[in-house]
């Protein structure tokens, strides 16, 4: 369904900041995948997201989504087949506007007309959608959203992305911006609408555990390659320690990541 | 006397309104305005000289207005430079522009020719005076815009527009071209300055290239002095806000310019009093916000 072929790409080419954040990936993204994604700090993660997103035109290479060349796509147009959610919850909801606005400017994507199509029928229509966190967002559907926490906003945008049926959904760390008991939730959340609506997804996630309990397959980077795919039964067997043990025999050195390391206790 | 300030500062809500979509609807610094309001003035005297017409003359106001607008989003969309300097760019532009367009001369005087505003007067005056037919139409024609303008920002279009200035990444992730929202907007609110313009012009009775100076500071005047007794999510609120702040904004300017000699103020001391307006709009703002964020902590 999407698929990379020989994507490289270098930060500030030909000054003294020059860096090579992706070395020659070729990924194929198969419909149906749920993909976890791991790797060190600077590993590549989300400037591989930011390619495929559209945000960044790679250096070398050619992105393809349903054997359409899409690699020179502005981010916009890109945005109409994949739904994106950040680790910074503001960044998927406009905080000045009231719910039932925010929920009617995500409910379609592409070209908004001027036509008023908020109306009762839509309103109950997103009212019962919104029970389905059960929040109990449904009864603020007035209020602005500079008002909800962040669990609850990163929660909205996950429902708001899933209205348009999108049909790959990019997750950068959605939920490390949140406490453990919000992170699981709306991880929970994520996995319902994934086999609810069939979607293909990606996921970063600094969480090995996370990684290896969610999706059919696992990517695993480091220093802008992907050293390691795995999918299917293989992933099931995996452990945390087994993860780590490969990276070392792959890569000959210690799997650094604060974070996760933080999260292992 | 007083219908007089009201007739005024219903004029310049026109304005007030415009400005309004860019500062606090779409988050950002348009100073267009201060060519654009000339614009539309130099465009109606333009359209009675040549014998267009005023409501024709309105059209063109607002189309101008539009166009100059559009000007600003496009040099900020293309060039990728900030709003203030293109919009800057775009005003100093519509400086020799508005000369241009008011035949190569500085200013125009309009009270020979007929119009709309003469039309209503002489169809009313026989039953009330002058100034209050003149404040009965305007608050018409205001109260139409405004309602306008509360459905389009209820529309698909306006709900995106209001959403990118506050979050233009959301607007990119549902699949829509900011740049053509910004045309649109940016647009809009600069045709309701030169409709203001024009309507500014027949009111006054002449078009003068140096109408707008400065116009943006009374804009955003207006606009936070309406904040402080208006706020809300809810758009008709916000643009009813934009309105009442416009009054009295001109309402404050002409006691400055009538009582202010008491204590020894000139009308060259206005400018002034329009910036500390905004400073002290800005001031009981933040405090008010502050005292919030205050209350919330105690809870």
């Amino acid at each position: 369904m999407i698929e990379l072929k020989d994507i490289t790409h270098v930060f500030n080419p030909n000054s003294v900041d020059e860096r090579l954040a992706l070395r020659h990936i070729n990924l194929k993204v198969n419909e149906g995948d749920f993909i976890t994604i791991i790797g060190s700090n600077g590993a590549g993660k989300t400037t591989l997201f930011n390619i495929i997103a559209g945000t960044y035109t790679p250096t070398s290479g050619k992105i393809f989504i349903n054997g359409i060349d899409v690699t020179n796509d502005p981010e916009y147009k890109r945005a109409r087949y994949i739904g994106r959610i950040f680790q910074n919850p503001l960044l998927g909801t406009a905080s000045n506007m009231s719910l039932e606005d925010n929920m009617m400017i995500c409910y379609r994507k592409g070209f908004k007309w001027p036509v008023v199509n908020l109306n009762r029928n839509m309103r109950e229509f997103f009212k019962k959608e919104l029970t389905r966190l059960q929040m109990g967002l449904e009864h603020r559907m007035k209020d602005n959203l500079a008002l909800f926490s962040g669990g609850q906003r990163q929660a909205l945008t996950l429902l708001m992305m899933v209205l348009s049926r999108p049909a790959l959904i990019l997750l950068d760390e959605h939920t490390a911006a949140l406490d453990p008991k919000n992170a699981a939730k709306i991880l929970e959340l994520t996995r319902e609408f994934i086999e609810e609506y069939h979607l293909t997804a990606m996921m970063i996630t600094h969480n090995m555990s996370y990684a290896l309990e969610y999706g059919n397959r696992l990517l695993m980077m480091d220093e802008g390659e992907i050293i390691l795919d795995i999918s299917g039964e293989e992933k099931k067997k995996l452990t945390v320690e087994g993860l780590i043990e490969r990276f070392h025999t792959l890569r000959h050195k210690q799997y650094e990541d604060d974070r996760s390391l933080l999260s292992e206790k | 006397m007083l219908e007089g300030i009201f007739v005024e500062g219903l004029i310049y809500a026109l304005m007030v309104l415009g400005v309004f979509i860019t500062f606090r609807i779409m988050n950002f610094a348009d100073l267009t305005v201060d060519g654009a309001f000339p614009l539309g003035a130099a465009i109606m005297a333009a359209s009675l000289v040549g014998g267009l017409g005023s409501i024709w003359g309105l059209v063109f106001a607002f189309m101008g207005g539009f166009l100059a607008g559009m000007t600003t989003a496009l040099i900020h969309n293309k060039l990728k430079i900030p709003g203030l300097l293109a919009s800057i760019l775009t005003m100093t532009m519509l400086y020799s522009i508005n000369i241009r367009v008011l035949g190569n001369r500085p200013n125009v005087q309009l009270l020979r020719y007929e119009h709309v505003l003469t039309w209503v007067e002489k169809s009313f005056s026989g039953i009330l005076p002058r100034d209050v037919v003149f404040l009965v139409f305007f608050f018409c024609v205001v109260l139409v815009v405004k309602l306008l303008l509360d459905l389009f920002f209820r529309t698909d279009m306006g709900l995106t527009i209001g959403a990118m200035g506050n979050n233009e990444q959301m607007v990119i992730s549902q699949g829509v071209n900011p740049d053509i929202l910004k045309l649109i907007g940016i647009g809009l609110s600069n045709a309701l300055v030169g409709l203001s313009g024009g309507f500014a012009a027949l009111y006054l009775g002449y078009a003068d290239v140096g109408l707008g100076q400065g116009i943006i500071i009374s804009g955003l005047a207006s606009v936070m002095l309406g904040e402080l007794f208006f706020r809300s999510n809810r758009i008709f609120v916000l643009t009813f806000g934009a309105v009442v702040g416009s009054l009295l904004y001109k309402a404050i300017m002409f006691f400055g310019r009538y009582y202010g000699y008491y204590i020894g103020m000139t009308p060259n001391d206005l400018k002034l009093i329009s910036g500390l307006l905004i400073i002290f709009s800005i001031t009981i703002t933040r405090l008010q916000k502050r005292q919030g964020q205050k209350l919330r902590r105690q809870i």
